[in-house]
């Protein structure tokens, strides 16, 4: 490789850190005034202004509370928890292309870099093995503590990470059947025109996916980890300082991860309608270079909205919900994603040997005709009239 | 016994298909969190906007003077043994000559002294007066202190200025229904 890929490269991986990072703190931020907006509240406001350097605040106040190790706990593990939480939650975003391609001239040869850490032919494997790895950092901390309820909360995530993972990679093999590969950008470029998103062609994946996703990410509805009404803090009672911010601060980085992820599978990533137009359009007017370049940046922002759009979900969807029970979430990861996403695989198979890409709306079809027939032969709920109890 | 009329009467009857994909409801629940999001915002921005308390509220004490300006106070000592958290002392003096203009009675306040750190603005020391001469402010509160030695309010900080007197607003004019007796009470 040579020097200036080598410093366009380096220049990429740095950028995308550190917007990682400023997503992950800012999201702290989004998810306090969205909380607030949605209960007609108005949300940090006091530090800076609209309350924009309240994730700094938020991060002295961090740093200078007391660091505590409980006498009990094994020590090396318990610091070694919240390390691994946030050493994966950052390893994940490395595989995602976030936008085209950066081009330039050198020495009379062109040069184009794609905007990703690292492009590799196993992508969407390798933020799986990452992703499962996270749950590595909340078993140790939760076990290292020595405290009962740090212990069930990590066994709680670690059983919730398992069962729903085997109903995130079933729906996804139906991505990559279609696209016939692992490797991110082939299949957001698989997704080139509108209406061959994989949100068109698997709209039944998508809400498994999506689902599965707010299970691996640990937020609500699915927080039961972190419950507070059961477990005091769930796998991270016994953290404090920045520790505990390292928990916290990985569960932001993850949702960051899991938007772009869902953003990249299901919209199409990068892409929005008339782009190839608007590109070549830019590449005629202002030549190769800069005209390229200048699309690459819509790119990145376009692919962006879609990301702050889901993290937006997320948060929304986190004030919203209250939590599930614990047989409830596994009765719903075993008993309804498992078989559904296998189903799933099994008629987009059959889709794709007669070529027809839109096969998964059959189970959709019927799933919402038969909702609506037993919806309206259900015996009608016996009312006693108001006042009588 | 009904309290409001928005209560649901719950059943557990079997859930149907709908019902137990949950998806429906979740989008409802959405849309009404989507509704409230661009919803008007009911906070108050507290130290630069103030709500009105209602006329009943017990904040700022004050050490009333009568028409002519004489305090009221006759240092007879009732709000201090009124007062459950005994953050009233207070001296007594003498009137002399010529100081028939300053106080009202024979026998009045020479220091008069709250404690605001012990005060938990009961409103007793307002009921026990004989002489009507304290309140409690419905208008003012009393100010956060950063200093140990700025809580115990002497006359300085307590007898009413004359051009800044408190009236508080006839009980006509309040809306709920009074039953204290200190609220029947007319007030200066
Ligand atoms: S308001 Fe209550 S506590 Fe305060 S000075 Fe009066 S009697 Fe004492
Ligand atoms: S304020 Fe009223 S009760 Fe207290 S000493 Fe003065 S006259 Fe007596």
């Amino acid at each position: 490789m040579e020097l200036p890929v080598l410093i366009v490269k380096g220049l990429i991986i740095l950028v995308i850190f550190g917007i990682t990072l400023l997503i992950a703190t800012y999201s702290t931020y989004a998810e306090r005034k969205v909380a607030a907006f949605l209960q007609d509240r108005i949300g940090p406001n006091r530090a800076g202004p609209w309350g924009l350097l309240q994730p700094i605040a938020d991060a002295g106040k961090m740093f200078f509370k007391e660091d505590f190790i409980p006498a009990q706990a094994s020590k090396w593990l318990f610091i070694l928890g919240p390390c691994l939480a946030m050493l994966t939650a950052l390893m994940s975003s490395a595989v995602i292309p976030f936008s085209d391609s950066i081009r330039f001239a050198w020495d009379k040869i062109n040069y184009d870099i794609p905007v990703q850490g690292i492009e590799i032919n196993i992508g969407v494997l390798y933020i799986f093995g990452v992703v499962s790895l996270g749950v590595y950092g909340i078993m140790v901390g939760g076990w290292a503590s020595n405290n009962k309820f740090s212990l069930l909360g990590a066994i709680r995530a670690a059983s919730q990470n398992i069962s729903y993972e085997i109903a995130l990679g079933l729906s996804l093999i139906t991505i990559l059947m279609m696209t016939g590969s692992l490797s991110l950008r082939a299949i957001i470029d698989e997704q080139a025109t509108f209406f061959e998103w994989n949100i068109f062609t698997q709209p039944l994946g998508f809400v498994i996916f999506l689902t599965c996703a707010f299970a691996e990410c640990n937020r609500t509805p699915f927080d039961l980890p972190e419950c507070e009404t059961e477990l005091v803090g769930g796998y991270h009672t016994e953290y404090s300082s920045m520790k505990l911010g390292f928990y916290l601060f990985a569960e932001y980085i993850n949702m960051f991860v899991s938007s772009a992820f869902i953003s990249a599978l299901y919209f199409g990533g990068f892409h929005y309608p008339f782009m190839s137009l608007v590109n070549e359009a830019l590449e005629n007017s202002m030549g190769a270079v800069t005209g390229h370049n200048i699309a690459t940046l819509i790119c990145f922002v376009v692919f962006f909205a879609k990301i702050f759009f889901f993290i937006f979900f997320f948060m929304w969807v986190r004030w919203t919900l209250p939590r599930f029970r614990y047989d409830q979430l596994m009765n719903l990861g075993w008993k309804t994603f498992i078989p559904l996403s296998i189903l799933n695989v099994v008629i987009t198979g059959a889709g794709l040997l007669y070529d027809f890409k839109y096969a998964t709306w059959l189970i959709a079809i019927v799933m919402i005709v038969l909702a609506v027939t037993s919806t309206s032969r259900a015996p009608k709920r016996e009312t006693i009239a108001q006042g009588t109890v | 016994m009904q309290l409001t009329n928005r209560s649901k009467q719950v059943s557990n009857k079997e859930m149907t298909l709908a019902e137990k994909m949950y998806l429906p409801a979740v989008v409802g629940g959405l849309a009404i969190t989507l509704r409230h999001f661009f919803r008007k915002k009911v906070t108050i921005q507290y130290p630069e906007v103030k709500r009105y308390l209602g006329p009943i509220y017990r904040g700022h004490h004050v050490l009333k003077r009568d028409e002519q300006g004489r305090e009221r106070c006759t240092a007879c000592g009732l709000c201090a043994v009124a007062c459950p958290a005994e953050a009233i002392s207070m001296v007594a003096a003498e009137r002399k000559k010529g100081e028939e203009n300053l106080y009202r009675e024979e026998k009045y306040a020479a220091v008069y002294e709250i404690n605001m750190l012990r005060c938990i603005f009961c409103g007793l020391c307002e009921e026990a007066c004989p002489k009507q001469a304290v309140y409690l402010r419905h208008d003012r509160m009393v100010p956060v202190f950063q200093e140990r030695d700025e809580v115990i309010y002497g006359k300085d900080r307590l007898v009413e200025k004359m051009d800044d007197r408190y009236i508080r607003v006839n009980n006509s004019e309040v809306k709920a229904t009074p039953t204290e007796p200190s609220l029947t009470r007319a007030a200066t």
